[in-house]
């Protein structure tokens, strides 16, 4: 080792506390590259080959019921590669030992061979044995939430008659990576299974021989996809099917999209915010490095070192740095990679997923992170290399202070001298002080932004759905019975109230823009299932005229007045109807009317899809049990249990993944604030020595340490939460889609916490600091020369 | 200004600072034991200017920072007036120094974020009698430089701020290490004036330590230490005049 590194081990051994934050940051920003970047490519890359191998269909088609030989006209539409119909239905299931609601949808799966799109990857046991009636495949993850093996057997109700299955197989379905059974907004896999069943056999129960009621396709790409849906629409009109959608409607697919993109929006910008503190707490460091070294410089230049060998002696500190940190983020990256990844395969459900390091990605997060420390030390680099020797061999000059135009206003006379010494000091170096304090209210920001999640979540289940959503129960009916069926359900056990409501999908036009969305119609008297308006404050269904949902309105352009034109799905009926009403709505995007318009609308009479209850708890079992013997009834959602899933589901998540940040962001203010200590000790420590010497306390000259530090961070906490609250609304935004909406909502506790952490971490590392300002040896360093 | 005890006054009090008894200063090093001072004795008296003489090494700063109560001794006893300082706490040390001692270092130590008033006036703000900070400017002649801030003052002119800063407070004791080190020698010369006028007019102990054999002209009494221990004790039969010096 030559004598300069040598010089560099032991100038890295000083400043060790220092390097290490730096090092520590850098790690933190790689890390979280690696980690979002590495996930979204693993789950993007393991999704788009699951979908090759299955078939996943491009387009995906409902209607009431065709005949099969309609298939051969679906695969002489240009541009369509496969087609495969099939006969899906929802049934209500019993499971032994389940008194709870549980629904199935239930998928068939041709008599002989694999689907030729939307196949399913068998898991365990075997597929469907030709033309038996009573086998089933079930989905994987609800076959694990009830312990269901081949050889199981389960009770469903199938177009009104209960049926005995037994489970032959465990599969899993390109379709269902993200599964949401009818009323749920998060996965919930006890109480939503996917079956698969015989062909024949489903056709049968239903009464739907020889006929279809789902289609899936694949497109060869040779023609536009609007183009393919034009004429398939066409094709299936006749049969009461035109709610075609495309992959990017579908809802798992949309699901997971919205997940890459949030990942991707993290990826992007967490690991910019680390960097820019790296490079920031670079520059400071080096740039009080080369202060301190001067006069060596100016010897070893004296003694015929050149410029390039002095340049080349800090770049390598610099260096020590990246390597150090980018080698502790790839190494934290990759084990938060396989953590997010595990996470994920909670909620996501492929056959196969591995989290996959990705060189590039690595090796990209690591240039980009030198390229950020090379830029922060670059400075005292090049005022090292520019240092003439004969000046460097001379002190340099002391700072030369001025007393502000701030100051003629008085309002230092009347603060004491340490106090004086501290904000001329941040006068002196405004730009580093604003970085700093940029720097700290980043920390905070990032929490903020992070942390808001509960917030919204709290938001959503407590201001939203306790106020929109009243009632106990929501029974879901096969086929939508006469409004009759209201009465018979006041009539069952424990119900104290019911009210009914139809669902009809439609398209929603306004001008050239139209959405399909679902239309529900509410009894105009009622409670228990209410609109909301954007201060959450109960409205009236209008009894004319069409409610929308905020988003929908957005989407469409429309404000309350406006005439939209609503044409139900399936149906030639089309009414122009006015906006009466815009509602909030967090989940989804619906339009709502009264129920007697719709039923006009729809025609063949008044009808439900199902019916909302306030039940009595006490006899909830009573209920159950009768419910269990309705053959009409397909599913039914439980209001407590499925907010409480997704209240699990997300806190689970969001409590994973926002400590991560929350402990990132502490560290950065550490770094911060422990750099800054470090270098204000080490720029003012004759000065503090001077004070102890005078007959200053220890505390009293450390009074200029932390008062400094103190500024910083008062200044820097209410900037955080301005920039915490935009930082969040980007992420809000971005959250914004077509499946749901975050409310940029940030509570008193979040940016309490947020603020908190940064005060600790800057009362903390103060402490550290302020140690060696009490071990410090007042006399040699006030004999040192300057 | 009041309290001030001219020359003649000291010699005929000669009221007894500091005692000193078998001091000894060990330190711990990486190479293993040194003795910077070993069973100093000395007595000091009120008003007197004293010149610790020695090369470096000898233990003179040593004996300073001991005597400021900026450190303690391994072994042995001090006693400032009737209080004995080796056994205070550091509080009790730091409030000996805020009431009692006056420093002035080799390289000056002002904080260049205060203003040469502002300087002197953090010393004035803490003491119960203080001399005026203009006062103690004008002492030293620097008056018209109040509002300067001592980035843009000449080294000997530091120093002498340093000097109005520490006798602001009417310290007992003026503890003055190098006090010329950092200047010319004309320069000096100024300082020492400054701080044989302080000694003058308000009658300060002043301890002045220096390898400069010269300014030992100036004292009551000169101290020679080496290796750790006093050489050699002389009284000057005349103190004389700081401008009369010249090295």
């Amino acid at each position: 080792m030559g004598i300069l590194d040598r010089k560099l081990v032991r100038d890295l051994r000083r400043i060790r506390g220092q390097a290490a934050m730096i090092v520590v940051v850098i790690a933190c920003a790689v890390a979280t590259a690696v980690m979002s970047f590495g996930v979204l490519r693993s789950l993007a890359e393991t999704r788009a080959e699951y979908y090759e191998r299955y078939h996943f269909a491009d387009v995906f088609a409902t209607l009431r019921r065709a005949p099969e030989p309609l298939t051969e006209a679906i695969e002489r539409i240009p541009g369509v590669a496969r087609v495969q119909t099939r006969v899906a239905a929802d049934a209500a299931l019993e499971i032994d030992g389940i008194d709870e609601p549980v629904v199935g949808r239930v998928l068939s799966l041709p008599d002989r061979g694999e689907p030729a799109v939307n196949a399913v990857a068998l898991r365990q046991g075997r597929m469907i044995a030709p033309g038996n009636a009573h086998e089933i495949v079930v989905s994987e993850n609800f076959a694990r939430a009830h312990g269901l093996v081949p050889g199981a057997r389960l009770g469903a109700i199938l177009g009104g008659h209960k049926r005995e299955l037994a489970v032959v197989g465990i599969a899993l379905s390109p379709e269902y990576i993200y599964a949401l059974g009818p009323g749920m907004i998060a996965p919930d896999d006890r109480r939503f299974g996917v079956l698969w069943i015989g062909r024949q056999a489903l056709e049968a129960a239903l009464d739907l021989k020889g006929e279809f009621n789902e289609v899936g396709i694949q497109l060869d790409g040779s023609k536009p996809e609007a183009e393919v849906i034009e004429r398939l629409e066409a094709i299936l009109k006749p049969y009461g099917g035109a709610g075609i959608y495309t992959r990017e409607r579908q809802s798992s697919h949309a699901f997971i999209s919205s997940m890459l993109d949030q990942l991707s929006g993290v990826g992007r910008v967490v690991p910019l915010i680390f960097l820019m503190v790296a490079a920031f707490l670079a520059h400071t460091v080096m740039g009080r490095l080369i202060d301190t070294q001067r006069q060596q410089i100016g010897l070893l230049k004296a003694l015929g070192i050149s410029d390039r060998a002095i340049g080349w002696h800090y770049l390598k500190l610099g260096l020590v740095l990246i390597v150090l940190g980018t080698g502790l983020g790839l190494a934290a990256g990759a084990g938060l990679g396989f953590g997010l990844t595990d996470i994920y395969t909670q909620f996501f459900h492929f056959p196969f997923l591995r989290y996959k390091q990705d060189p590039a990605i690595s090796a990209a997060a690591s240039l980009v992170a030198a390229a950020a420390v090379a830029v922060g030390t670059s400075g005292g680099v090049r005022r090292a290399v520019s240092l003439p020797a004969a000046v460097a061999m001379v002190p340099a000059v002391p700072s030369t202070y001025r007393t502000g135009s701030w100051e003629k206003l008085g309002i230092l006379g009347r603060l004491n001298a340490p106090t004086r010494m501290i904000l001329r000091h941040l006068a002196r170096w405004p730009l580093r002080a604003a970085l700093g304090v940029g720097g700290l209210s980043l920390a905070v920001a990032l929490q903020i932004s992070m942390l808001f999640s509960f917030d919204a979540l709290d938001h959503m289940i407590n201001g939203f759905y306790s106020r929109a959503q009243r009632q106990d129960l929501t029974v879901f009916f096969a086929d939508s019975p006469s409004s009759a069926a209201v009465d018979e359900a006041t009539s069952w056990p424990g119900v104290v109230k019911a009210e009914g409501y139809r669902t009809i999908p439609v398209r929603v036009s306004l001008g050239a823009r139209a959405r399909l969305v679902n239309l529900t119609g509410l009894q105009s008297t009622a409670t228990l299932v209410r609109l909301l308006d954007a201060e959450l404050a109960p409205v009236r269904l209008p009894s004319r005229g069409i409610a929308l949902s905020s988003k929908l309105a957005a989407l469409l352009h429309a404000k309350t007045g406006d005439v939209v034109t609503v044409e139900a799905i399936g149906s030639d009926t089309r009414i122009d109807v006015s906006v009466a009403q815009i509602t909030e709505q967090y989940i989804g995007m619906d339009a709502y009317m009264d129920l007697d318009a719709l039923n006009e609308l729809v025609g063949g009479g008044s009808r439900i899809s199902g019916v909302h209850l306030l039940i009595d708890k006490s006899r909830r079992e009573a209920l159950y049990r009768t419910l269990k013997n309705v053959p009409t009834i397909v599913g039914i959602s439980e209001r407590a249990i499925v907010l409480a899933s997704f209240h699990d589901t997300m806190a689970r998540t969001l409590t994973i993944i926002v400590s991560f940040f929350v402990a990132f962001a502490g560290l950065t203010a550490v770094s911060i604030v422990y750099s800054g200590a470090r270098i204000i000790l080490s720029e003012r420590e004759r000065e503090m020595a001077t004070l102890m010497a005078l007959g200053f306390t220890t505390r009293e000259a450390g009074h200029v340490l932390g008062g400094e530090i103190a500024i910083l961070v008062v200044l820097a906490l209410p900037l955080g939460c301005v920039l915490g609250r935009a930082l969040g609304w980007v992420i809000a935004e971005r959250l914004d889609t077509d499946l749901y909406r975050v409310p940029l909502i940030i509570s008193g506790g979040t940016s309490g916490v947020a603020m908190l952490v940064v005060l600790l971490a800057a009362v903390i590392s103060t402490w550290i600091v302020g140690r060696h300002l009490r071990r410090l040896d007042v006399l040699a360093t006030l004999n040192a020369r300057q | 200004m009041t309290g001030v005890k001219g020359a003649a006054d000291v010699g005929a009090t000669k009221r007894k600072a500091y005692s000193v008894r078998a001091l000894t200063k060990t330190y711990q090093t990486s190479g293993g034991q040194v003795d910077a001072l070993r069973g100093i004795d000395l007595d000091l008296f009120e008003g007197e200017i004293i010149v610790l003489l020695g090369p470096s090494g000898s233990g003179k700063s040593t004996l300073l920072s001991l005597l400021g109560g900026l450190d303690r001794p391994t072994v042995g006893q001090i006693w400032f007036r009737d209080g004995e300082l080796t056994s205070l706490d550091d509080r009790a040390l730091t409030a000996y120094r805020r009431r009692h001692v006056g420093f002035v270092f080799q390289f000056y130590n002002l904080i260049p974020s205060l203003t040469v008033r502002e300087n002197v006036e953090l010393v004035a703000e803490m003491a119960d009698r203080p001399v005026a900070p203009s006062d103690a400017l004008e002492l030293v002649g620097l008056s018209e430089r109040l509002d300067h801030f001592p980035a843009q003052l000449s080294g000997g002119e530091q120093q002498r701020v340093a000097i109005a800063r520490a006798i602001t407070k009417r310290p007992a004791v003026l503890l003055c290490d190098e006090p010329t080190g950092a200047v010319d020698s004309k320069t000096g010369a100024r300082v020492l004036e400054a701080i044989e006028r302080c000694n003058l007019e308000l009658g300060t102990l002043t301890v002045l330590v220096t390898h400069n054999t010269v300014i030992a002209g100036m004292a009551d009494r000169v101290l020679s230490l080496a290796d750790g221990a006093v050489a050699g004790e002389r009284t000057n039969a005349r103190r004389r005049k700081a401008r009369e010096l010249a090295w």
